[in-house]
């Protein structure tokens, strides 16, 4: 299996000629991902910025600073809660769109599919910007209750937890929708016709059929959408207006603002650490699925 | 005549979950007609005075500009190296192929923040911050794993036994690939190109790690605009930037299939 298949007469030149297929692409992963990977966790041991860039000194300040000072916590706490609430929200108004096209016959289902799962291909900022008109203090839902008299000040939609994370979620739709889509294969309309035939009513065929069966592209959505919201910084950051102190927030802060590159890079570790266990929690939970 | 309720309900709830995922666009398409010099809502009289402010704002051309050459080339040199990891990936058996089938995955796993502060600090020392090699380093290195995917998966569809059938009637493997193995992996080759187009050209968190006065691409540009405000220029800009991904979803959806390449 590991040796190389070709007879050993052209077994050189064929090494050669993979080392060159294989040589531009490598390179290209090493210096932009793996590089930087290694660089980040190097700086987040240096005691200084200069250190940071050059290497020398190491030291644990940047990690007993985020592990001591209160403010790094309520960070955490604000990531993890902002998180959670996004993940919650985006599956459960991904799950009727992706159900609806897992098993439309309708003509107009590849419309109806790229126009889900379309908003992906459109910036962040951009609708990040859509949700500022629409949350806005002199944004549609404002100007509609006030028109209508339902209210008379201003309702503070945006610069606070709640625009971040109603901008999230829709932003993260279209991610939970193809998760989704892709774990609904194994669903099976001949087992709820069998459940419907045998007496089963529609609510009993959703709760003891397609839920379950379902649970596992749930499960793979919330998680795709959890750790893409907990990294996030350009939606949380406009629609949170600085008011809105997340993982990501802080680390853009640190990175350019204050640079303290070693606290800007031991953040990021602590992210990533969270990014892991949150994948491990996973992996045991879809096993425990599938037995 | 329940059973019809049902349905009736069914279609109304996915009738209000694609308005609210659609909204964002909607209100932008709407507002970017706005008179007025502030955000409000609903417009008042619809002009296309927003579309010529636009057009007039140089730092917005010149980093449209920039940010369309830097995707290009991204879109070049990603589909070029992804292709020749591909063929080497589903062509040959070779010892650490799991390895670099890790790597290429791997990107996928880590959030960009994180990256952001890798490159930023790799970047640095090289003086290549706020450069045009530093942006394209770092969103070759973001879209490669895409197009690795949808080359190899337009590779794996295609019938060895075509490229077997000239290898026997005596054409080089150069001809081979030249003549039998690109054509018929031009559409993966050409979806490739187009997402990694995309996504270099839509990135914003990256690029505001690396990229101040000289290099600013257009997210980045619009971002710090909108750090201080919202009017409705950026509506106009959105739905220029809107038209221009619809542009890329039908040609993706022509080619492979826009759930596939995602």
């Amino acid at each position: 299996m590991a040796a190389v298949r070709h007879s050993s007469s052209d077994g050189s030149s064929h090494r050669g000629m993979l080392l060159l297929l294989l040589l531009p692409g490598l390179l290209a992963l090493l210096t932009t991902f793996l590089l930087p990977l290694i660089w980040l966790v190097r700086a987040s041991f240096a005691s200084s910025a200069v250190a940071a860039l050059k290497g020398g000194d190491w030291t644990l300040e940047s990690y007993r600073t985020v592990l001591y000072d209160p403010f790094y916590w309520k960070v955490a706490w604000n990531t993890l809660y902002l998180g959670v609430n996004v993940a919650i929200f985006a599956v459960a108004l991904s799950y009727p769109i992706a159900l609806f096209l897992a098993r439309t016959k309708s003509r107009w289902r590849g419309v109806l599919t790229a126009l889900a799962v379309a908003p992906l291909l459109t910036s962040s900022v951009v609708r990040t910007y859509g949700w500022m008109v629409i949350l806005g203090d002199r944004g549609v839902i404002n100007a509609a209750l006030q028109s209508s008299g339902l209210t008379d000040g201003v309702i503070r939609l945006t610069n606070n937890y709640f625009g971040a994370t109603v901008a999230l979620v829709e932003i993260l739709m279209p991610y939970a929708i193809l998760a989704m889509l892709s774990g609904f294969g194994r669903l099976n309309t001949q087992f709820e016709e069998a459940a419907a035939l045998l007496g089963a009513n529609r609510f009993r065929v959703f709760t003891r059929i397609i839920l379950p069966l379902s649970l596992p592209g749930v499960l793979t959505a919330a998680l795709l959408v959890f750790v893409l919201a907990i990294s996030s910084f350009v939606t949380p950051r406009l629609m949170g207006g600085g008011r809105v102190f997340v993982i990501g927030t802080e680390v853009y802060n640190e990175a350019t603002v204050t640079l303290n590159w070693p606290l800007a890079a031991a953040l990021s570790v602590l992210l990533l650490v969270l990014f892991g266990s949150v994948i491990l929690i996973y992996q045991r939970a879809m096993r425990a699925l599938e037995t | 005549m329940d059973a019809k309720l049902a349905r009736f309900a069914f279609a109304l709830l996915i009738t209000l979950l694609y308005l609210f995922l659609l909204a964002p666009i909607i209100v932008v398409l709407v507002i970017s007609f706005d008179t007025r010099q502030y955000l409000a809502f609903p417009p008042e009289s619809l002009s296309f005075g927003s579309y010529a402010k636009v057009f007039a704002n140089v730092k917005f051309i010149s980093a449209f500009w920039r940010s369309l050459g830097i995707g290009l080339f991204v879109g070049l040199v990603s589909i070029f190296a992804g292709l020749l990891l591909s063929l080497a990936l589903s062509r040959h058996d070779f010892r650490g192929k799991g390895a670099i089938n890790f790597l290429i995955l791997a990107p996928f796993l880590v959030p960009h923040i994180v990256l952001a502060v890798g490159v930023m600090l790799v970047l640095g020392p090289l003086g290549l911050l706020d450069s045009y090699s530093g942006i394209f380093l770092a969103h070759l290195g973001i879209t490669t794993p895409y197009t690795v995917r949808t080359i190899t998966m337009s590779l794996m569809a295609v019938d060895r036994r075509i490229e077997e059938a000239a290898r026997v009637h005596g054409a080089s493997p150069a001809m081979v690939l030249w003549r039998i193995t690109l054509p018929l992996v031009r559409p993966g080759l050409i979806a490739g190109a187009v997402i990694a187009f995309l996504i270099s050209f839509d990135e914003a968190t990256i690029s505001l790690f690396i990229v101040s006065v000289k290099s600013s691409t257009l997210p980045t540009e619009i971002y710090h605009y909108l750090e201080y405000s919202t009017d409705p220029q950026i509506a106009a800009l959105s739905v220029i930037l809107i038209l221009i991904s619809v542009g890329v979803v039908v040609v993706v959806e022509r080619l492979i299939g826009l759930r596939k390449a995602l």
